[in-house]
């Protein structure tokens, strides 16, 4: 119950009180009217699918990092031996720091560019709804298929990038844009960006939409250029909405799958896998379980962080 | 107003804006301009000096139908809806629930549960797919669409929940306690007066979860396996490239007819998805 509405009009109170009464009426009180009967029954689907599809999953994802399970072979337990071999290997390392380099630099230009577009979509102008919703494509369109596309423009040897560079006198050699590992991993970068992009632009404009347009008139006014409206009005403003988009954000790409899969499949030489396309292929493609399962929870800890300081963010927000 | 100079709005909004737009759009535009083009355009050296790669003469709907007639795309396109709908809607249910639950009900542990559900929703897929392929086997699931509709739930609930959470925080109370008083239970409020309120809401949940279950990739690689079972993400990555050769028009095509679903939905409920994905960033 709100405590200034107790306070104000009669009829008010007469609301406020009807709770406890509602439950004394002569009508007779069902089951689920009590209120912790209730959220039992409403909780149930959702506890049930979660528990059985994500926390035995993952109790059982523990178990199998600590054996030798392969397909076809129950295994037996074997403690740490699994996590001491990837981390020994020099292929995990590379992918261990293939994902940090590429969810770093990958989170830098998403926000970075989706708050440029957030300040340019928040103009008025012709076309804005349409520019607005195209604007969210490539967030719509499953990542597999645009990926398949930068793929096709990426092409050794019918890549139109690289005969747009050539026409504009930027090359004379074709660039290899993914037979190379370390533009492998740049173009995934740029494709991630592409993708994730719309998303920080979109969530973004929300939050711009929420701030006053005369703190801005006031702080030209007092003669702050562009920049300085920025840093100091817009941004302390999104502060709240940013922490939030990046956090996803981190963890969706600290996790990604299946662009590499897709634009590289972890190659040239396995020069730019990810944690996760390592894992598949330990795991999946060459049937070792047990080690696949340790390779993907190296995530955890990083993630766990990510969502240790997002919770603590969030609390600190509620507690405001 | 801030006033601003003609050149000034060139440079500072019409060229990014311009600049932003193509970016954003040409892979789009490639992929298209790819699927209507004959194979013998399609495969030019980049240096060849009659090379226009943006444009077609000779526009020709031959991967189109080398797509639908000879690979089983069209059974793709079914899996994947029936999966994506079915999925969507388990979820919406299960989220319905919780959310209201977790935003109206006072019970013990109610907090703790939110937030294990919410935690639940940045575990990643990628996490989890090497166990949860040994439970999909052992409940012989394998290989059939249940094996999604079952594990897509699991990114799909804690996002609707939350989403649909902070849509019934905005409704209020008063309304409910209005119903009972007039002699409706618990849950008759819920399902009567709440639920039809919370419309925009469900259907923003719904179509976020339709689009994600669409793009949905690592669970659909590793659970399904026959051809004419697979979605189309899945098949379009392992049964369109034969060996080592990618069939370019025939990829793009299938890129272009897979991706029209999710735009169709998403442009037909625009207003609400952004509204609905704001409200799920502010929430």
């Amino acid at each position: 119950m709100k405590k200034p509405i107790a306070g104000g009009s009669a009829t008010r109170v007469e609301v406020a009180v009807a709770r406890p009464q509602a439950s004394s009426r002569p009508q007779r009180p069902g089951l689920l009217e009590n209120e912790r009967v209730l959220a039992g029954v409403l909780l149930t689907p959702t506890v049930v699918l979660l528990g059985m599809f994500i926390a035995y999953p993952f109790v059982m994802g523990v178990w199998l990092a600590l054996s030798s399970t392969s397909v076809g072979n129950p295994g037996q337990f074997v403690g740490l031996k699994n996590f001491v071999k990837a981390w020994n290997d020099s292929i995990f390392r590379t992918a261990f720091w293939n994902t940090c380099w590429y969810t770093g630099w990958a989170t830098i230009f998403k926000l970075s560019l989706g708050m440029w577009l957030a300040i340019l979509l928040n103009r008025n102008f012709r076309g804005k709804r349409l520019v607005r919703a195209s604007m969210l494509l490539p967030f719509i369109i499953p990542t597999v298929l645009s990926t398949f596309a930068w793929r096709w423009m990426f092409d050794p040897t019918f890549s139109v990038l690289n005969w747009l560079l050539y026409r504009g006198g930027f090359i004379v050699n074709k660039l290899p844009f993914l037979s190379d590992g370390t533009y492998g991993l740049w173009c995934a970068i740029a494709v991630n960006t592409w993708r994730g992009m719309p998303f920080f632009a979109i969530s973004l404009l929300a939050g711009l939409q929420t701030i006053n347009p005369d703190l801005h008139e006031a702080a030209s006014l007092d003669g702050a250029n562009a920049w300085h409206r920025f840093w100091h009005v817009t941004w302390p403003l999104l502060k709240p909405v940013t922490l939030v988009v990046v956090v996803f954000s981190i963890i969706q790409t600290f996790s990604d799958f299946q662009l590499i899969y897709v634009l590289t499949g972890g190659g040239p030489a396995n020069s730019t896998h990810l944690i996760a396309t390592y894992a598949y292929q330990i795991g999946v493609a060459t049937g070792l379980l047990g080690e696949g399962a340790a390779i993907s929870l190296f995530m955890l800890p990083v993630l766990f962080v990510v969502v240790w300081l997002q919770l603590r963010y969030l609390r600190r927000l509620e507690g405001a | 107003m801030i006033i601003e100079r003609r050149w000034k709005k060139w440079v500072y909004f019409y060229i990014p804006m311009t600049v932003f737009v193509i970016g954003t759009l040409f892979p789009f535009y490639w992929m298209f301009i790819t699927a209507i083009r004959p194979d013998a355009e399609l495969y030019r050296s980049w240096r060849a000096a009659n090379n226009a790669p943006f444009w077609t003469f000779h526009p020709t709907l031959e991967h189109v139908r080398d797509l639908l007639e000879k690979t089983s795309f069209p059974y793709w396109i079914w899996n994947t809806f029936f999966i994506a709908v079915v999925s969507t809607m388990v979820s919406l249910f299960c989220g319905l629930l919780a959310g209201y639950a977790l935003a109206r009900l006072k019970f013990p542990m109610a907090g703790t549960l939110g937030t294990s559900i919410f935690v639940t929703y940045l575990v990643p897929p990628t996490l989890l797919f090497i166990p949860l392929a040994d439970i999909i086997r052992s409940f012989q699931l394998g290989d059939t669409p249940w094996a999604l509709i079952l594990t897509y739930p699991t990114f799909l609930i804690p996002f609707c929940t939350w989403l649909l959470l902070g849509y019934f925080k905005t409704i209020a109370k008063e309304l409910e306690e209005c119903a009972r008083i007039d002699g409706a239970t618990r849950f008759g409020a819920m399902i009567r007066i709440i639920f039809p309120i919370a419309v925009p809401g469900i259907l923003s949940a719904g179509i976020f979860a339709f689009t994600l279950s669409w793009n949905e990739f690592i669970y659909a690689l590793v659970f399904l396996s026959s051809p004419e079972k697979k979605t189309v993400p899945v098949g379009v990555v392992s049964e369109l490239i034969r060996g080592d050769i990618y069939f370019w028009g025939q990829l793009m095509a299938g890129a272009l007819l897979g991706s029209v679903p999710v735009a169709l939905v998403y442009s037909f409920f625009v207003e609400y998805s952004v509204t609905g994905l704001t409200g799920s960033v502010k929430g």
